[in-house]
């Protein structure tokens, strides 16, 4: 690699609400002012900021960015906003690492702020303008409706049970439950209250849906010098891959994720992993539905295709298991402000390679993870790889 | 910069006010087709990373991201959406091959313009929602505001400022892809209705259709693709604030602070002396003044007087927005810096035809997001 060695050195977050009172500006600085503490910086230690956030449709406001800047401390800052839709978060982590990496940069901030309430009367409303204005929009789709057909060909392709792809809502909002800012924690949810919420469109039903929530995530990432000066325990960014497919969703089989698989090969290949069930210790890969955790560490190469429902189901994926896979609680336990969800994955990962995730802490001190996200219309996959 | 960087090709579509036959999937297959076909090289074979701009308010679509890949010949490729001005998807692409990760990049901007039928509303969505937006104000006023807060500081006169609209509009004449040029004298513009007063009619810029593709590449690949690399010397982006109420009004702040950041990467002390030529942010005529003295090519002040006098015309000491600027080709949304990056490789090239600049060398781009907004973003260009 001709650039710098990339760290996460800091992080921080506020909680996940469905209604923050907080404004958007507000939201991103408490992110951002908890993660510059966490690592005892300052904006003036800041050279750039990267900022993260999902359709200007929830806020109601155009170049959403500019607006953020200022409460992303971005002000008299080069600041830069990339977007891949619900991989945005995830995705925000990989353009902190290019800032750094290209020696441009020495330490940049990295901002996610997502606030859906206020997008009324639902944010559904906003995800209606996702679709083509063409061909698809006249029928009035839903992304419910549409990661129902998803579920369904995941399901019919592998003949899966229901209750197998619950058991991730089960296990997420369990984990959530150890998680300070979560929004839908349960320490003793089951499976049967997951299948027995109301059908939104079947196959999914309520408990498979991770919740609206407002909340910002905020990372601090710099090069190798900044970073071995500034923390005992840098967190290094080993691989990034992002990948995104065609347009046409109609025309794709959306049994399998090939574009993560894209995305992951990339960044394993980055990271010299060549074995990725050996070598990755603790997975979070992106949970909107809790099929989607599966299909996407197949998509991972995590497990076979069709193979991680049963392994799901048996425990491998718990928090004490064999991989654990989404010890925060994941989108659909500590709540999915689209942007902000996926930096909590990175800073989940960042927690727990340091040892610091508290109640949440995963045994056998991991020294790899990877975080992953998804989004535009089932369309993109974005991952990154860390280590220490 | 750590590794050396280059425009290996170019390709673009339009600039036209309507453009009722092309989609702006069309637009980008175009601009894209001819930046591969200059770079000769094949998007699903040689292309390591794909970076497009766009705002969803302009597209009129969430999400713009997912109707990128198509157009592109970017399918299962590593593609990502920059929400900025075309020349920070042009940095984008910059970082990306200074990793030492990617060594060939493209990058695109564009504009379908003529699909927004309520243009003004759709930028009063940009104001802060609770404090300005109330006010319900066309948000040109903003330009109005500043415009005449910048006179004030500076003395610079209403003439000198339509000075700008008026060469602009002229060299645009020369510019086969300018669709705003015209015979247009000082009068003229003074004389063209009020806007929000003092700014008038002739000193905003109209709006185009049209897209732009950029092939960039590493040195070596760079080499390998075309005889004639133009070198990406530096690039530089900033913010100033984004509250009304409290950012800077007589200076452009953010320009200032690209500039530095620009200049800094490319190692250039003395700007004045080491840029031959600019294409900078014209989007108001009064903002290529604001822009010239923030980017240190005339003192603070000065830029009015100069360009009265002729000093930025095309034969000029200093040759700025040879091209026609956004007010001869109009404003492309998004891709305008784009624009202002292309003008500067045709000239460092020497392919600029009739408008031509003797002995070009180095040229710097200026890219500024428009009302309300304080977001600019700088590169500096050169041909050896």
């Amino acid at each position: 690699m001709n650039g710098n060695r990339v760290a996460v050195i800091g992080a921080g977050m506020t909680k996940f609400v469905r209604r923050a009172q907080e404004t958007a500006k507000e939201l991103a600085w408490e992110a951002a002012h908890l993660a510059l503490a966490s690592c005892e910086m300052t904006l003036d230690d800041v050279d750039a900021v990267v900022i993260g956030t999902a359709p200007d449709a929830f806020d109601g406001v155009h170049m959403k960015s500019e607006y953020l800047s200022d409460g992303c401390g971005a002000w008299g800052k080069p600041v830069m906003r990339g977007y891949v839709g619900g991989g945005t978060g995830v995705f925000a982590a990989i353009q902190g690492w290019y800032h750094v990496a290209s020696g441009l940069f020495d330490t940049v901030l990295v901002v996610c702020e997502e606030k859906m309430s206020s997008c009324q009367p639902h944010p559904q409303g906003a995800f209606l303008t996702i679709f083509d204005h063409t061909t698809e929009r006249p029928l009035k789709p839903n992304l419910l409706w549409i990661f129902a057909l998803e579920m369904n060909a995941y399901m019919n392709r592998y003949g899966l049970d229901k209750r197998d792809i619950a058991t991730v809502a089960v296990k997420n909002k369990r984990n959530a439950a150890d998680h300070p800012a979560a929004l839908l924690g349960d320490p003793d949810i089951t499976v049967d209250d997951i299948l027995n919420t109301e059908v939104m469109a079947w196959p999914v039903q309520r408990g498979d849906v991770s919740p609206i929530s407002d909340g910002a995530v905020a990372l601090v990432m710099s090069a190798n010098h900044v970073a071995r000066r500034a923390t005992p325990k840098p967190v290094w960014v080993e691989g990034v891959g992002w990948n995104l497919d065609t347009a046409y969703w109609t025309n794709r089989d959306l049994s399998y994720p090939v574009y993560v698989e894209e995305a992951a090969r990339m960044a394993y290949k980055m990271a010299g992993v060549t074995e990725p069930r050996k070598q990755i210790h603790i997975a979070e890969p992106y949970d909107p539905f809790d099929y989607k955790e599966l299909h996407h560490l197949e998509g991972l190469m995590l497990f076979d295709k069709g193979e991680a429902p049963r392994a799901a189901a048996d425990g491998v994926t718990q928090r004490d298991g064999d991989l654990p896979v989404c010890p925060s609680g994941g989108l659909l336990g500590v709540g999915n402000p689209i942007a902000a969800a996926g930096l909590m994955k990175v800073a989940e990962i960042f927690w727990q390679l340091r040892g610091e995730a508290g109640p949440r802490q995963v045994p056998g001190n991991p020294k790899r993870g990877l975080a992953q996200a998804w989004g535009d219309l089932m369309q993109v996959g974005t991952v990154i790889v860390m280590g220490v | 910069m750590i590794r050396e960087v280059a425009i290996a090709g170019v390709g673009w579509s339009g600039f036209r006010s309507i453009t009722p036959d092309l989609s702006y999937k069309e637009l980008m297959y175009e601009a894209a087709a001819r930046a591969y076909e200059e770079a000769g090289i094949d998007p699903r074979r040689d292309v390591d990373s794909f970076v497009t701009v766009g705002e969803d308010y302009n597209e009129g679509v969430s999400i713009f991201d997912e109707y990128v890949p198509d157009q592109l010949g970017a399918l299962h490729r590593p593609v990502q959406t920059i929400a900025g001005e075309g020349i920070h998807g042009l940095a984008a692409g910059v970082m990306q091959i200074l990793t030492g990760q990617f060594d060939v990049v493209v990058v695109e901007a564009h504009s379908k313009a003529s699909n927004i039928l309520t243009l003004p509303y759709v930028l009063a969505f940009a104001f802060d929602p609770v404090f300005n937006r109330p006010l319900a104000a066309h948000p040109y006023y903003v330009a109005g505001m500043e415009m005449l807060r910048y006179m004030a500081e500076t003395g610079t006169t209403h003439a000198e400022c339509a000075s700008v609209a008026a060469k602009n509009r002229n060299n645009a004449l020369l510019n086969p892809l300018a669709g705003y040029g015209g015979a247009v004298t000082i009068d003229d513009v003074l004389n063209s209705e009020p806007v929000s007063e003092p700014l008038t009619r002739l000193e905003c810029a109209g709006h185009s259709d049209g897209a732009i593709v950029l092939v960039l590449a590493d040195g070596e690949t760079a080499r390998a693709l075309t005889d004639k690399p133009i070198w990406v010397n530096g690039v530089g982006w900033a913010n100033d604030t984004f509250w009304l109420e409290s950012r800077a009004w007589g200076v452009a702040r953010y320009a200032r602070d690209a500039a530095e950041m620009a200049y800094r990467t490319a190692g250039i002390r003395s700007p004045r002396n080491e840029i031959d030529f600019a294409e900078i942010d014209d989007t108001f005529a009064y903002k290529e003044l604001q822009h010239l003295e923030a980017l240190g090519l005339c003192p603070a002040g000065t830029a009015g007087p100069w360009t009265a006098e002729g000093g930025t015309a095309l034969t000029g000491e200093l040759p700025v927005n040879p091209s026609g600027g956004a007010q001869g080709e109009g404003h492309l949304l998004d891709a305008t810096g784009l624009a202002r990056v292309l003008e500067v490789v045709q000239q460092l090239r020497g392919e600029a035809g009739q408008r031509q600049i003797e002995n070009a060398e180095v040229g710097l781009a200026f890219g500024w997001r428009g009302v309300p907004t304080t977001g600019g973003a700088a590169v500096i260009l050169s041909n050896r």
